[in-house]
């Protein structure tokens, strides 16, 4: 067998496992194990209704999935996701009452880049810590999800809140005309479309251009790029604001395309779902489109394992964990395996 | 995760439930228990979407009680699903359940799934009604499938802050609410203001939380208040759980609100205010089942039915019982005015002038900004 096919082999291989698994639990739970997989199929995939529902929730994990992926390619683990995105959300939410009376093309573009400028300099500012004060960047970024959260909950609970949103602090709702519309005759949001050229644009950088090769450089041996003279500080600032961009974009659909305001829906854990997809596709651009689909296909599912199978919520959850465990672990396999074939030849 | 395996009875169990439920239905609407048999061929599917977990022990969870309790009827098949976000998920799930389930009556139960949720699902779908709990419905805007139902639940927590008044003895009383917007105001308010009409000396101390279900800065606020001298606690947020077990373990009372949390104190719980959806949704269903008319906006107290007291905890004296049961009757009867001026709120401003009364359905209420005199704490958070 050719070593090139084990990275899909492998994933494929652990999916399969991890369904056996989940089996075993859902059976000890009490439900029938063929029919909760029927279930999750129909859900998720049966029709063309599910199929919507499925890459609709894996909109924005693709976006937030990016923000740990980039930086994990710089050998940083960031999980300032949701920070990003509130904070994305709520500026994209200000740019766009800012630019009520715009046209619809300046106000969304105003939007979408100052969503990603936020979310970027979120991100970025863990990258710098962590290159120029030696601050441990998962820790930091995880403080900074609070901070953010914080920051969101402080202006629409209070400064920025519409006065009409009396039950449900939010800012005032952007423009009806400026809202994101769907893909064709879907039901799916622009979010998706974005998700998608954003996972492309990313890999092709990373593949392709010299920044990419530093990316790697400095991801594999720091001292190393140092030496080779790379400039390893704007590297790792700018690898890092890219991923924050793409989670601050995430923030931008939820409000465009979703809420029409900012408030604390926008704290829903798309960025902490983000960080277990990025892990599961191994931090390749590419593979976290196919990875947020099968998570969003489990979102999706979700509502139906708990009506038809009075299973509850956390079943999702169970069968997302035996997955990322088991995506995991065949890595580590996969090391050995290559390792040896190595020795062989 | 004992709660939401409840309602897996064994055939021999359910039957008796059954049995049970048939006979509440007939006593409770006297002749409707008749037609709904009659009616057993044509199922009523009804999806109820709650924000949290079913067994939350607090608003989720009576939410989830409600439906348990209608899901007994043979002619009803009530399915739900639990932790959706007030975002795009509770779109799909509504649309899912219409689709994939065949639901003919959706309850949204989280005051956030309103707008935009389920104004831009329900003009898709005209002939499924949407029945959200908590908003006001306005017929000039929105949608036809559209309904709202609500309870005034300040009347029980009313009913509460009685017992709590006789039962201190430092005349300080701790309140952890979640953010402060009209309805957790006006509890506060209302709870205030009968402790104070039992001791006038009480106080009410208050602490935000900034969330509906933040455990952790709940039991933060918990113990603080009792480090304060606070002898009762009661809350506003989603689960009351950590709240009033913290309060039990500190060796003091609390008022449990949403659902019944007496088990969660055996030794401290005074009594809580609580909803009581099921009355609501089996007259929904039996609407639907007749093809009746289904009143876009439905509002209530004590009179109603909508909201109950929970049973009275065994450190509760005879003196507070006597005076909160009296209370309760006059809800009951519908000539209790909490509202009567004058009242002061509590920067020393005269909010409601002598001889000026607004009474329970008085939509000024609504749109509360202010606490009473009494309550230690910024309505601005």
């Amino acid at each position: 067998m050719p070593l090139q096919l084990f990275p899909f082999l492998i994933p494929i291989t652990a999916l399969a496992l991890a369904l056996v698994l989940f089996g075993g639990f859902v059976a000890l739970a009490g439900a029938n194990v063929l029919e909760v997989y029927h279930s999750i199929y129909r859900g998720a995939f049966g029709s063309w209704f599910s199929w919507q529902n499925t890459l609709t929730s894996a909109a924005p994990l693709m976006l937030t999935a990016l923000c740990t992926a980039l930086p994990a390619r710089l050998g940083l683990i960031v999980i300032g996701g949701e920070g990003a995105v509130v904070l994305g959300g709520l500026a994209a939410a200000l740019t766009g009452l800012a630019l009520i009376d715009a046209g619809p093309w300046v106000a969304l573009t105003g939007m979408a880049l100052a969503a990603m400028l936020t979310g970027g300099l979120l991100i970025g500012l863990v990258g710098w810590l962590r290159y120029s004060r030696n601050v441990n960047e998962t820790i930091s970024s995880l403080l900074f999800n609070y901070i953010g959260i914080a920051i969101l909950s402080f202006l629409v609970i209070g400064p920025l809140r519409d006065p009409a949103t009396l039950n449900k602090p939010s800012t005032h709702h952007i423009a009806d005309t400026h809202m994101l519309g769907a893909l064709g005759e879907s039901s799916i949001h622009w979010g998706f479309g974005y998700g998608l050229i954003a996972c492309v644009i990313l890999w092709v950088l990373y593949k392709r251009t010299t920044f990419g090769f530093a990316v790697d450089m400095v991801g594999g041996n720091v001292r190393a790029a140092k030496l080779s003279g790379l400039p390893v500080g704007r590297t790792i600032v700018l690898g890092c604001m890219m991923g924050g961009a793409a989670a601050g974009l995430a923030g931008m659909v939820e409000v465009a395309a979703v809420h029409g305001r900012a408030n604390t829906s926008l704290n829903a854990g798309y960025g902490y779902e983000g960080i277990l997809i990025a892990f599961a596709a191994r931090h390749h651009p590419l593979a976290i489109i196919p990875m947020a689909i099968l998570f969003g296909g489990i979102r999706a599912a979700s509502g139906l394992m708990q009506r038809d199978h009075d299973l509850p919520d956390a079943t999702s959850l169970v069968l997302q964990g035996i997955i990322f465990i088991l995506i995991l672990a065949s890595e580590a396999v996969f090391a050995r395996l290559a390792s040896r074939r190595g020795r062989a030849a | 995760m004992s709660h939401s395996k409840h309602f897996k009875y064994s055939t021999a169990r359910r039957k008796v439930l059954k049995g049970l439920a048939a006979v509440g239905l007939s006593t409770a609407l006297g002749g409707l228990g008749m037609k709904n048999a009659l009616a057993a061929s044509k199922k009523v599917t009804m999806g109820f979407i709650y924000v949290g977990p079913r067994d939350d022990y607090g608003y989720n969870q009576a939410h989830f009680e409600g439906k348990s309790a209608i899901s007994k009827q043979s002619w009803i098949k009530a399915i739900d699903q639990e932790n959706v976000p007030e975002n795009i998920s509770v779109q799909r799930a509504m649309e899912s359940m219409i689709r994939l389930d065949g639901a003919q009556i959706i309850f949204p139960t989280s005051f956030g799934y309103f707008d935009p949720h389920i104004l831009r699902i329900a003009p898709r779908y005209p002939d499924v009604t949407f029945l959200h709990c908590g908003g006001l419905y306005d017929a000039s805007k929105h949608p036809k499938n559209v309904g709202s139902y609500f309870g005034y639940i300040d009347e029980a927590v009313y009913v509460s802050g009685i017992a709590a008044g006789h039962m201190s003895k430092t005349g300080k009383l701790g309140y952890i609410a979640a953010i402060p917007i009209p309805q957790v105001l006006r509890n506060i308010n209302n709870f205030t203001m009968a402790a104070r009409s039992v001791n006038p000396d009480i106080i009410v101390q208050v602490v935000f939380t900034g969330g509906w279900s933040n455990p952790v800065k709940e039991a933060e606020s918990a113990n603080s208040l009792i480090d304060q001298g606070a002898d009762v606690l009661t809350c506003h947020v989603d689960s009351p759980k950590v709240v009033v077990e913290t309060a039990e373990r500190r060796g003091i009372y609390s008022c449990g609100y949403h659902a019944d949390q007496s088990k969660l104190a055996p030794k401290g719980f005074l009594t809580g205010a609580e909803w009581n959806w099921s009355k609501i949704y089996l007259e929904y269903a039996t609407m639907i089942s007749n093809g009746s008319k289904i009143p876009n906006l439905i509002r209530g107290g004590f009179k109603e039915g909508l909201v109950k007291s929970s049973p009275y905890g065994a450190a509760v004296s005879a003196e507070a019982k006597a005076h909160a049961d009296k209370v309760r009757a006059q809800f009951v009867k519908g000539d209790f005015v909490v509202y009567k001026g004058p009242i002061n709120d509590n920067t020393g401003k005269e909010v409601i002038p002598k001889g000026k009364e607004y009474s329970q359905t008085d939509i000024w209420l609504e749109s509360m900004d202010w606490l009473v005199e009494g309550v230690v704490g910024s309505a601005k958070g």
